[in-house]
């Protein structure tokens, strides 16, 4: 293990030439956390403030016949009791999603899942908001519901969106990407074709912290402050100014401390809708923090993707198409948060790391009897499916071509040479050696160690299996001329000012998670600007107090955020290189930048810090001619392209043959994420998202009974992976730096999550190779295993 | 119902409804909310504070059951401005992220260390095993938890700890 060690150390070695600003910091965030003064939402206490609790849907279809309120009023410390109908005459029973369609704040004529919101109680403590639930009276006329999305088009399906006008079947939409006639012409003339059907479970985010907000609206200014778990403080905020028609400048959306995200916190959910109609009603702070049944059943899942996977090659293991058909699950309502071009997320990055010929995908989502939502669980728009999709497709591929996955993965890859390269469904990658990262997973993992390891293995009848993903994800959303979220353009804006003493205050659109916001964006500043990172102070989460922008998921706070911070300091570094000119008496060009000074060319006697320059910009003398007083610069970053970060996973796992219980015994990741600002973060991010992985991989589903009744309800029944079921974890990198990301940073928050399931799946089929196996679907769980061991593998939905 | 309990060292009184949760007691009638509520099912392990030395379920207890009894929370663990070896080690090593389950997993390793000195990897693991961490995939919780057993004396010059906000 000290080899594996002293590579971990190794993860800051790229860094240590640039000491002001990027390299291995401890996080600025970390002494509140440590002493329990974090603020999160829950935390917030103001005068007076009252609570509220949502009645939910027992059942999954069902009309509404009544609702009685009457005794529920009727509690003493109850302050009001809202139901759809009451909604519905302020014309606030509907909002809209973030893919366009529309979804119930509180149920009017049906409800369409089990845990739909079907009213609410604002009362004085939180124990007697649940209470007084228990004592609303609703009767429904249950109606046969639609779970399984394979009927969900059946023609004697029920219609769940009655509300829409003229609906009348449960097609959401259709959407297709890539050429079918030259994909079905390269297939024709294969000499391999391997078909397989994929299916990516709904999973869900679940994070530590479940979702909730306290609303206070000041019925005399009009204004309406609103604490919530909000990944996008900005959107959320033009989007209920949308919904509930308040003027955008009297609404102000705070963001705290956030226990986690994963993508579960980026929709609007009916119940932060709720506590503001509470607040209005009452003239009082209203508090909803929803409970761990709440947030497992009502809030953004993720995947539930029904996948045919078909592959073409020659017989030495060239791969010539890809082509896949694609069943999604959309839920009762469409509450994807994609970009509006794309209401598949950015699955078409299907083709994932290989020179292919050519690529189709079709696909179409339906709405079912199940919680709305989609693109969560640190997804990446859907990449963690593409890729899954590819990475299990090629393995079923080697399986039948008896190659090694590694080889047939090599033999394929695009070549450093290619980039940019443009996929056959149109993806311009904008760098990548993959080879090289491949090489050194690897060597890390000691590959052809771990298969002689195997041969004898297996020789003695037990199951070792070794697992290989190699991914290419598409990360930074927007461009804003390609990517909207409702109509607002995916940029984000970035303020910096220079205090007159040297220290600065950096305003970020994005909002941290977790993923250390206050330090990153310090350190990426400092690197531009000479200030030391403890001197820069970062603001988010506070839309009366930072530049507007869509926020953060996809992975998309370095590339774009990242990018403006580091664009808003150079604009900054320009004007202060005008300042120093004057105080040295020297042209502007014949200044130069060297880690926080300029200095006359070929004099560095004669210097300035920037320290300095920000007295003086600040300071009773004069400025050069047309100079404004003053340091400080705002932009809005507009990203030219997506950033392609990638990776190569190699997961060795052992199946208990007598148990069929999966342990994954080790984990190598080694990842190219460009430009390293904070490889301590870094490696944190991938080990998350690499148990993310695990638990997806082996634990982790959502399911349903044929009634609708959601069986993951809680934490006993959703499984999620502990520090025992999950390995230590292996990390190297490459960096290939992004050519048009101004610091050469990709994202990476996701990479781990998107990258793994498909290594340790891999790795289980491979140690079921002596049963015959190519493919078995997630979660592989002891009791699937087993049925896969005798030859019973069924899909998990 | 009145309930009288030491927290952090310091005796409170508070008149409560019988049902009352602990948690709930300390994060809302005291506004001790460092300790946090996740699960309901004592799944996730973020409520997890200190009964009478022990490391225990906030969300499980009632209020009541802790009456006459010793509650030590996240916010018992820096003494006079210093903080804990184990609040250090979650610092140094990168043992949080979001930092919702922080105050859990370290009051469970501070009981840990307490009585385990010198932990392995995996004890480590299996004394952290009842609670969750959504961010940190665990490694450097383990590193956080066996750097803190590595600095248990606080005077421990040799390896002086990191600075917060500067690159190293």
């Amino acid at each position: 293990m000290t080899l594996i060690e002293d590579r971990d150390h190794l993860e800051h070695a790229d860094n240590d030439q640039k000491p002001i600003g990027h390299g291995r910091m401890l996080r600025k965030e970390d002494p509140r956390f440590v002493r329990g003064l974090g603020k999160y939402c829950d935390d917030v206490q103001l005068p007076g403030m009252l609570h509220l609790a949502i009645l939910r849907s027992p059942v999954a279809h069902a009309r509404i016949v009544s609702i009685d309120t009457t005794a529920a009023q009727a509690h003493p410390k109850v302050k009001v009791v809202v139901t759809g109908a009451m909604l519905a005459e302020q014309g606030l029973a509907w909002m809209p999603t973030l893919s366009n369609d529309v979804q119930a704040v509180l149920a009017t004529d049906k409800v369409r899942f089990q845990g739909q919101e079907v009213a609410f109680v604002v009362a004085e403590d939180r124990y007697s908001a649940r209470d007084a639930l228990e004592l609303i009276d609703v009767e429904y006329d249950v109606l046969p519901p639609v779970i399984d999305v394979r009927k969900a088009l059946a023609p004697d399906a029920p219609v769940i969106r009655d509300d829409l006008d003229g609906k009348k079947d449960n097609h959401c939409f259709d959407w297709e990407t890539g050429d079918e006639a030259a994909t079905q012409a390269v297939f024709d003339r294969a000499d391999v074709v391997v078909t397989e059907d994929i299916v990516y479970p709904r999973v869900h985010p679940a994070p530590m912290e479940t979702c909730g907000s306290v609303a206070d609206y000041d019925r005399v200014s009009g204004k309406l402050t609103l604490w919530s778990t909000s990944q996008a403080p900005h959107a959320h905020r033009t989007l209920y100014a949308i919904v509930a028609g308040l003027p955008e400048h009297k609404i102000r959306v705070i963001s705290p401390d956030i226990g986690g995200g994963f993508g579960n916190k980026v929709p609007i959910y009916p119940g932060y809708v709720c506590s503001i109609v509470g607040s209005i009603l009452t003239n009082k702070p209203v508090k909803w923090m929803e409970d761990r049944t709440e947030n497992l059943v009502s809030t953004g899942f993720a995947r539930d993707y029904v996948m045919r996977g078909e592959i073409a090659a020659t017989k030495d293991g060239r791969i010539l198409a890809i082509r896949t058909n694609v069943l999604a699950d959309h839920g009762a309502f469409n509450g994807t948060a994609a970009p509006t071009k794309y209401p598949a997320g950015f699955f078409g990055v299907f083709t994932g790391s290989y020179d292919i010929e050519a690529a189709y995908c079709k696909m179409t989502a339906v709405y079912t009897n199940k919680a709305p939502g989609g693109v969560a669980y640190a997804c990446s728009f859907r990449i963690t499916e593409a890729v899954y999709l590819v990475e299990r497709i090629v393995d079923c591929l080697a399986y039948q071509l008896k190659m090694d996955p590694v080889t047939l993965r090599k033999k394929n890859f695009i070549q450093p040479d290619q980039f940019p390269y443009t996929s056959k469904t149109g993806w311009v990658y904008d760098s990548g050696e993959y080879e090289r990262a491949m090489d050194l997973a690897l060597d890390i993992a000691g590959y052809d160690d771990l298969r002689r390891e195997q041969e004898e293995k297996r020789a003695g009848g037990e199951l070792m299996g070794i697992g290989v993903s190699f991914f290419t994800e598409a990360v930074g959303a927007g461009p804003r001329k390609n990517m909207d979220i409702l109509g607002l353009g995916m940029a984000d804006g970035c303020e910096l000012r220079v205090h007159p003493t040297g220290k600065a205050v950096v305003r970020l659109s994005v909002q941290s998670q977790g993923q250390g916001h206050e330090t990153t964006f310090a350190q990426i500043v400092a690197e531009e600007i000479g200030i030391p990172p403890a001197d820069i102070d970062v603001v988010h989460g506070d839309t009366d107090n930072t530049p507007f922008g869509l926020g953060t998921y996809g992975s998309r706070s370095t590339p774009v955020s990242g990018a403006a911070a580091a664009l808003v300091a150079r604009k900054v570094r320009d004007k202060a290189q005008i300042i120093a000119s004057g105080m040295l008496e020297v042209s502007v060009v014949d200044l130069e930048w060297v880690k926080g000074s300029f200095h006359v060319k070929g004099d560095p006697s004669r210097s300035v810090t920037i320290q300095e320059i920000a007295m003086k910009a600040h300071g009773a003398g004069d400025l050069p001619e047309g100079v404004e007083g003053g340091l400080e610069a705002q932009i809005c970053y507009n990203p030219e392209n997506l950033t392609y970060p990638f990776g190569a996973y190699i997961c060795v796992v052992d199946v208990d043959p007598g148990t069929a219980e999966v342990k994954v015994r080790r984990f190598i990741a080694v990842d190219d994420c460009g430009t390293r600002i904070n490889p301590m973060i870094i490696e944190g991010q991938i080990h998350g998202g690499l148990t993310d992985g695990v638990g997806m991989a082996l634990m982790e589903m959502i399911s349903f009974d044929e009634d609708g009744n959601c069986l993951s309800g809680s934490l006993m029944d959703y499984l999620i992976p502990t520090s025992l079921e999950v390995p230590h974890w292996e990390t190297g990198h490459t960096v290939t730096p992004s050519p048009h990301h101004p610091i050469g940073a990709k994202g990476v928050g996701e990479s781990a999550t998107v990258g793994s399931p498909p290594a340790i799946v891999n790795a289980v089929v491979d140690a079921l190779k002596p049963y015959g196996i190519r493919h078995a679907d997630m979660p592989l769980t002891p009791s699937r295993v087993w049925d896969a061991m005798q030859g019973r593998a069924t899909a998990p939905i | 119902m009145q309930v009288t309990m030491t927290v952090n060292g310091e005796s409170v009184t508070r008149e409560i409804e019988g049902r009352t949760l602990l948690v709930h007691f300390l994060r809302d009638d005291l506004g001790l909310t460092g300790t946090h509520w996740g699960c309901d099912t004592s799944n996730c392990g973020t409520c997890v504070a200190w009964l009478d030395g022990e490391p225990v379920k906030t969300c499980t207890v009632l209020a009541a059951m802790a009456g006459g009894h010793e509650v030590r929370t996240v916010e018992g663990l820096e003494v006079d401005g210093v903080l804990d070896p184990i609040q250090e080690g979650f610092i140094q090593c990168h043992g949080l992220q979001c930092g919702f389950c922080t105050p859990g997993m370290m009051m469970t390793a501070r009981a840990l260390l307490d009585r385990d000195p010198d932990p392995s990897e995996d004890t480590i693991r299996e004394a952290i095993s009842g609670q969750i961490c959504r961010c940190t995939g665990y490694t450097t919780i383990v590193r956080s938890i066996q750097w803190a057993a590595e600095h248990a004396a606080a005077d421990d010059a040799s390896t002086e700890p990191e600075t917060v906000g500067s690159p190293s």
